[in-house]
C-alpha cells in the first residue's frame, strides 16, 4: 500500500531530513508518527502525497514509483488519497459546502454527482447543518472536520494528516480524533503526525517514532520481536 | 469546462487594466500587420490588374528583313517565359498611334513609326527579373533597335510591397512580443492571487491542464476581442484611405478570420508559456 525503501531526502538549504528511512502501511491500518520537532515527520507525509520526492531511495503509494513519476501521474494517485493539515488550508471565500464540492468539481465529477455526495461527506463528519456558512463562521475543530470532508471526496484508500489536531483544544482534538478512528474503522487507512503523546498513548494504536530523519521505533516490530512487552 | 469559463470570466474581472492591455497589444500586433498587408494586398492587385498588361515591346530596325523577323519570333515564341509574340509593322504602329491619341492624329500623318514585336508573358513570369530577363534576350537580335517595358514604376510597386509586407511582418512581431509579455505578466499576477486555490487544486488531485485550462481559455477569448478591435482599426484606416486617397480594398472574410484566429494564437500562445512556468511555481 505505501512503502518506504531506503528513502533518503535532503533539502537544498538545511541539509539531511530524513536519512534511510524504511517501513510500510497496510490497507487498513492506522499509524501515528511521532517524534520532536524537525525530526522529519512531515517530510515523510510530504513524500506519501508526492510532495516532495526522495533524493535517494524508493517510495511506492498504491503502485506509483516516486522514481520517474510524472506529474500527470501525481496527480492521478492524489485522488486515491486525502491530505488534512494542521491548519485546514480552507478556502475562505467559499462556504462548507462549496469547499468539499471544490475537490470534486476540479477533478471533472459530473455536477449532477457533487451535490449528493457532498451532502453525505458533511453528513459524516457531523456538519450538515453547517453546510452554508463560510470557514470563519467555524471553531476549529469545525474547520477540520470540513477539511476531513473534502480530503474523504474521492474515498481515499489512505488519509494522510499532518498534526491535524494541532490547532484545536482537548475537546475538539478528541472529536477529531474519534471522527478519524471512525474514518479508519470504515476500512480507509490513516498516517497522522502528531506531538499529542497523550493520544498516541491512549490509542494502542501502531506508532513510527521519527528522529533525527530516522525511524527508531516501530511499534509493530517491537510487536513481532517480543509481543508481550506491549502495552 | 463550466468551472473553466467562469474562472475565466472572473479573470478579466480580477485584473481589469492588465486585461484591457493584452486586448490592446495583441490589437495593435494585428492592426500593424493588417495594416500593412493591406498595402500589400492592395498593391498585388494592382501589380495583377497591371502585370496582365506588362508587355516587352522589341522596336525593329527599319532594314529588318522579314525573314529575320519571322525567325526571331519563332524563337521567342518558345522562351517558356512567353505567352505570345506578335508583328506590329510601321502601318500598324501608326494606325494604333492615331487610335491612341486621336487629337494628335495630324503629328503623325507624316511621320514615321518603327514597327516591333509585341512579347506577351506568361502568368507567373511578370515579375521585375523575368521580364528584365525576357527583354536583355531579345535585346539581342542585330534588327532590334530598342526595347521597352514598363522597367522603373513596376519595379517600384514591387519594392514597395516588399517593404510594407516586412515592416508589417516586424511591426506586428514586435507587438505580438509585447503583447506575450503583458499576457505573461497577467498570469503571473492571477495565478498568484489564486496560488491558495491553485495549491489545494493540486492537492485534490487536479491536472495541470485542468488547472491551466481556465487561463487559456481567458486568454484565447482576449486574443479573439484583439483581433476583432485590431480588424475594426484596419477597416476604418481602409475606408479612410479610400476616402481620402484612393479606392483601396478590404480583405476578405477568409483574410479577417485568419486575423481573429492570429489573435487567438498570440493569446493561447502567450498563456500556455506563461502558466505552467508558473503553475509550477506554487507548488
Ligand atoms: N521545504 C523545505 N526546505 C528545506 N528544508 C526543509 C523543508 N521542509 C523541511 N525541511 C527541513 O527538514 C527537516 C525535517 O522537517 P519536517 O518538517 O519534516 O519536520 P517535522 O518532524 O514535521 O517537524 P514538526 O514537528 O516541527 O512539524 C527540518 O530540519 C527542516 O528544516
Ligand atoms: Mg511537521
Amino acid at each position: 500500500m505505501i512503502r518506504f525503501a531506503n528513502v533518503f531526502k535532503e533539502y537544498p538549504r538545511t541539509g539531511v531530513a530524513l536519512n534511510d528511512v524504511s517501513f510500510s502501511v497496510n490497507k487498513g491500518e492506522f499509524v501515528f508518527l511521532t517524534g520532536p520537532s524537525g525530526a522529519g515527520k512531515s517530510s515523510i507525509l510530504k513524500l506519501i502525497y508526492f510532495d516532495e520526492l526522495p533524493s535517494r531511495g524508493d517510495v511506492w503509494v498504491s503502485g506509483t514509483r516516486s522514481k520517474g513519476v510524472t506529474r500527470k501521474e501525481i496527480s492521478l494517485l492524489r485522488r486515491k488519497l486525502g491530505v488534512v493539515f494542521q491548519d485546514f488550508r480552507l478556502l475562505e471565500d467559499r462556504t462548507v459546502e462549496q469547499n468539499v464540492a471544490f475537490a470534486l468539481d476540479v477533478i471533472g465529477t459530473p455536477p449532477e454527482k457533487i451535490h449528493p455526495k457532498v451532502s453525505r461527506l458533511l453528513t459524516q463528519v457531523g456538519l450538515s447543518s453547517k453546510s452554508t456558512n463560510y470557514p470563519r463562521e467555524l471553531s476549529g475543530g469545525e474547520q477540520q472536520r470540513v477539511a476531513i470532508a473534502r480530503a474523504l471526496a474521492n474515498d481515499p484508500f489512505v488519509l494522510v494528516a499532518d498534526e491535524p489536531t494541532g490547532n484545536l483544544d482537548d475537546r475538539a482534538t478528541r472529536g477529531v480524533f474519534q471522527l478519524l478512528r471512525d474514518i479508519n474503522a470504515a476500512g480507509t487507512a490513516v498516517v497522522m503526525a502528531t506531538h499529542n503523546i497523550d493520544l498516541v498513548k491512549r490509542a494502542n494504536l501502531r506508532v513510527l517514532e521519527i528522529n533525527r530523519g530516522q525511524v527508531v521505533f516501530d511499534s509493530a516490530e517491537e510487536k513481532r520481536r517480543a509481543p508481550e512487552l506491549t502495552p | 469546462m463550466r468551472l473553466a469559463v467562469r474562472e475565466a470570466m472572473l479573470g478579466f474581472k480580477r485584473a481589469p487594466v492588465l486585461s484591457a492591455l493584452s486586448i490592446t497589444t495583441i490589437a495593435f500586433s494585428l492592426f500593424a500587420f493588417g495594416l500593412f498587408s493591406l498595402v500589400a494586398l492592395n498593391i498585388r492587385n494592382t501589380l495583377r490588374a497591371v502585370e496582365s498588361r506588362v508587355e516587352i515591346r522589341a522596336f525593329l530596325a527599319e532594314n529588318a528583313e522579314a525573314e529575320a523577323i519571322a525567325a526571331a519570333m519563332g524563337d521567342i515564341g518558345g522562351f517558356k517565359e512567353v505567352a505570345r509574340v506578335e508583328y506590329v509593322t510601321p502601318e500598324q504602329a501608326l494606325e494604333r498611334a492615331k487610335r491612341e491619341m486621336g487629337e494628335f492624329k495630324d503629328v503623325f500623318e507624316a511621320g514615321f513609326l518603327p514597327g516591333s514585336l509585341d512579347i506577351r508573358l506568361r502568368d507567373g513570369f511578370r515579375d521585375p527579373t523575368t521580364v528584365k530577363r525576357v527583354a536583355d534576350r531579345v535585346r539581342t537580335y542585330a534588327f532590334v533597335d530598342d526595347v521597352r517595358f514598363g522597367e522603373e514604376w513596376v519595379q517600384k510597386l514591387y519594392s514597395i510591397r516588399n517593404i510594407a509586407t516586412a515592416a508589417g511582418i516586424i511591426l506586428g512581431l514586435a507587438f505580438a512580443a509585447v503583447a506575450i509579455i503583458v499576457i505573461g505578466a497577467t498570469i503571473r499576477m492571477a495565478v498568484m492571487a489564486r496560488s491558495r486555490e491553485i495549491s489545494i487544486m493540486r492537492l485534490v488531485g487536479a491536472t495541470d491542464g485542468f488547472i491551466q485550462r481556465p487561463f487559456l481559455i481567458e486568454g484565447f477569448v482576449k486574443g479573439v476581442l484583439g483581433g476583432a478591435l485590431a480588424l475594426g482599426l484596419t477597416w476604418l484606416a481602409s475606408s479612410l484611405i479610400s476616402r481620402y486617397f484612393i479606392r483601396t480594398e478590404f480583405f476578405d472574410a477568409r483574410l479577417a478570420f485568419l486575423g481573429l484566429l492570429g489573435g487567438a494564437v498570440i493569446g493561447v500562445v502567450g498563456s500556455a508559456v506563461s502558466v505552467g512556468r508558473q503553475i509550477r511555481r506554487v507548488l
